[in-house]
């Protein structure tokens, strides 16, 4: 059994052909995580007990003779910004560093009633903010493809152990491409899926109206799977859709003929040339599989990322004042008074990153600026969405790259802040008009490095989404 | 520059966020540029356009009513666990009022 390349499958027949049981894969794939993982730094921790304990549960209902469950058994990675009752969850964030969440993120509870097994917590950029991962109180995550590149960000820890192995599935969150360009950056499948569809109650919130948990996988089939098994509403989270959840996999049936896809041509300009060129074979080869690829126009693109540093940064500065040194562990030494408890916990406790962005969102939302910028921005959020709208009267799905490049050099974009901004061109504008979009692999540079292909679909269209997504995966590989 | 360091100081008091001289002075020279480029919004003609402040598809699909229901609350132990300081059933703070 070689873990590296365990789908949800592959792990359902070995569980019930008793080729190996779900406590000796567990062990097993922990002991396989751990001894990789100094390579990567892409787990923060490991949780045996838990793992282990949900293993025997699927265990004991194959011996009952009972269905294990749609992720029996499946080892899983979950992003450190998603709760985990009793298993310390930090979003890379000093300011957590031991803090113990007392309750399950909804998506947490599905996925392990499911029979999915966490074997531990991924490393993060600092409150999900970030396109690199080199934000994380506790170090970089080195892409496993090349460790001294980034795996990108800010889910880079997820997408990390998928590409190593040393998980099957993860749980990533997008606020403005984290689970798609990190998918991107590693090689592997990233969905973000449309705004409301799956519950973020016990997502730490970023920016509430563009955070997404998404579900990351090595193939379209067993992210379409795991989509399928936490989307849906959820009483704790008044955002979650009402909207019933299709069987995703009804989806997979490699039929695109007849699809019309719209090629954006504000996304194509400012690619290097290798990702160009990927990004132009993938569209052949969706042409070859049948579909109808048009030209199309998405005017307000170039404002997509002064809009989304607006929105994002605001609302990032309202959520993270909670962190104040009364209740989430950590308070500052120097706390002789209240405001200045406050003030230097948080000076503290925050990185860089996260500062620069309460700082922008501050300032946006302050007194005389609010409707020069803030305002100004919902309306301009307002024309993205859109575009989109009037694109999705003529086409069935858009196409378009994920980044402009492949993951980029350790510390070559740290020092610049507003280039690492733009990088996120072309994924912000799907969180900003909550639409799916995912990422899926579009073969490699000269150098092995991986490009992603991005897909994005009206509101609720996962299936077309991934109907897109499965045919070119089963398309093969592109050189 | 658009931003004068008093501002940026001002901006970290409205934040609550102490930061050192250095701090301030980075924060000063990228959040000129960061604002220079979102300057670029001032392009394009939003008259007419209502603002966006939620993802919105049609009502039935996000209708928020649940049923009126108690579940039980955490708990004062468990909410107070991760608390720095916790005591007596509550979260302490230092002294807000001198006598």
């Amino acid at each position: 059994m070689d873990l590296r390349s365990l789908t949800i499958a592959t792990v359902r027949q070995g569980l019930l052909a008793r080729t190996f049981s779900a406590v000796e894969l567990t062990r097993e794939a922990l002991r396989f995580a751990e001894a990789e993982n100094s390579s990567t730094n892409a787990y923060l921790r490991f949780s045996p007990e838990r793992a282990l304990h949900t293993a025997a549960r699927v265990d004991e209902r194959i011996a009952r003779g009972e269905d294990p469950g749609p992720l029996a058994g499946v080892p899983v990675a979950v992003k450190d910004v998603i709760l985990t009752e009793g298993v310390r969850t930090t979003c890379g964030s000093r300011l957590l560093a031991d803090y113990i969440p007392p309750y399950d993120a909804t998506a947490i509870t599905r996925l392990e009633q499911a029979g999915g097994v966490i074997l531990g917590k991924t490393n993060c950029d600092e409150f999900a903010m970030g396109s690199s991962n080199e934000n994380s109180a506790f170090g970089p995550v080195r892409n496993p493809l090349d460790p001294h590149r980034v795996p990108g960000g800010s889910s880079g820890g997820s997408a990390a152990a998928l590409a190593q192995g040393t998980a099957s599935l993860a749980l990533g969150s997008d606020t403005g491409g984290s689970v798609r360009q990190p998918a991107s950056f590693c090689g592997v499948v990233g969905v973000t899926p449309t705004y409301g569809r799956v519950s973020r109650y016990g997502l730490t919130a970023f920016a509430s109206s563009l955070d997404h948990i998404g579900p990351m996988a090595r193939t379209v089939r067993d992210a379409a799977i795991l989509l399928g098994v936490i989307a849906g509403r959820d009483p704790l989270d008044a955002t979650s859709a009402e909207a019933p959840v299709p069987d995703y996999t009804k989806a997979l049936d490699g039929n695109v003929n007849g699809l019309k896809l719209g090629l954006p041509r504000e996304y194509l300009k400012d690619l290097t040339s290798e990702t160009g060129d990927l990004i132009s074979a993938g569209v052949e080869t969706l042409r070859r599989l049948g579909c109808e690829v048009r030209d199309i126009s998405l005017p307000a693109t170039g404002y997509a990322v002064a809009c989304y540093y607006i929105i994002a940064t605001a609302e990032a500065s309202s959520n993270l004042a909670r962190y104040d040194g009364v209740r989430y562990t950590f308070r500052s030494r120097a706390s002789g008074t209240l405001s200045g408890m406050y003030r230097n916990t948080r000076g503290e406790g925050f990185g860089a990153e996260c500062k620069r962005r309460i700082m922008l969102g501050t300032y946006v939302l302050s007194k005389g600026y609010y409707d020069a910028y803030y305002l100004k921005a919902q309306k301009v959020r307002a024309l993205i969405a859109r575009d989109f709208a009037r694109a999705f009267t003529e086409v069935d799905a858009i196409v378009a790259p994920v980044s402009p490049f492949p993951a980029f050099k350790l510390g070559e974009k740290v020092d610049d802040p507003l280039q690492m901004y733009l990088s996120d061109i072309y994924t912000i504008t799907g969180d900003l008009a909550g639409i799916p979009c995912m990422s899926v692999p579009c073969g490699k540079t000269a150098a092995g490095l991986p490009v992603g292909l991005q897909i994005l679909a009206r509101h609720f269209d996962e299936p077309n989404m991934f109907r897109l997504a499965d045919a070119f995966e089963r398309a093969g590989p592109i050189n | 520059m658009k931003l004068t360091e008093q501002e940026v100081r001002y901006v970290a008091g409205l934040a609550n966020l102490s930061l050192t001289d250095a701090e301030v002075h980075k924060f000063q020279a990228d959040l000129d540029e960061i604002l220079g480029h979102i300057d670029r919004l001032n392009e394009i003609d939003t008259a007419g356009v209502e603002p966006m402040a939620q993802v919105l598809y049609p009502a039935a699909d996000t209708a928020t009513w649940r049923d009126d229901r108690e579940v039980p609350p955490l708990g004062t132990g468990t909410a107070l666990a991760n608390a720095p300081q916790p005591g007596a059933g509550y979260f302490k703070v230092p002294k807000v009022i001198e006598r």
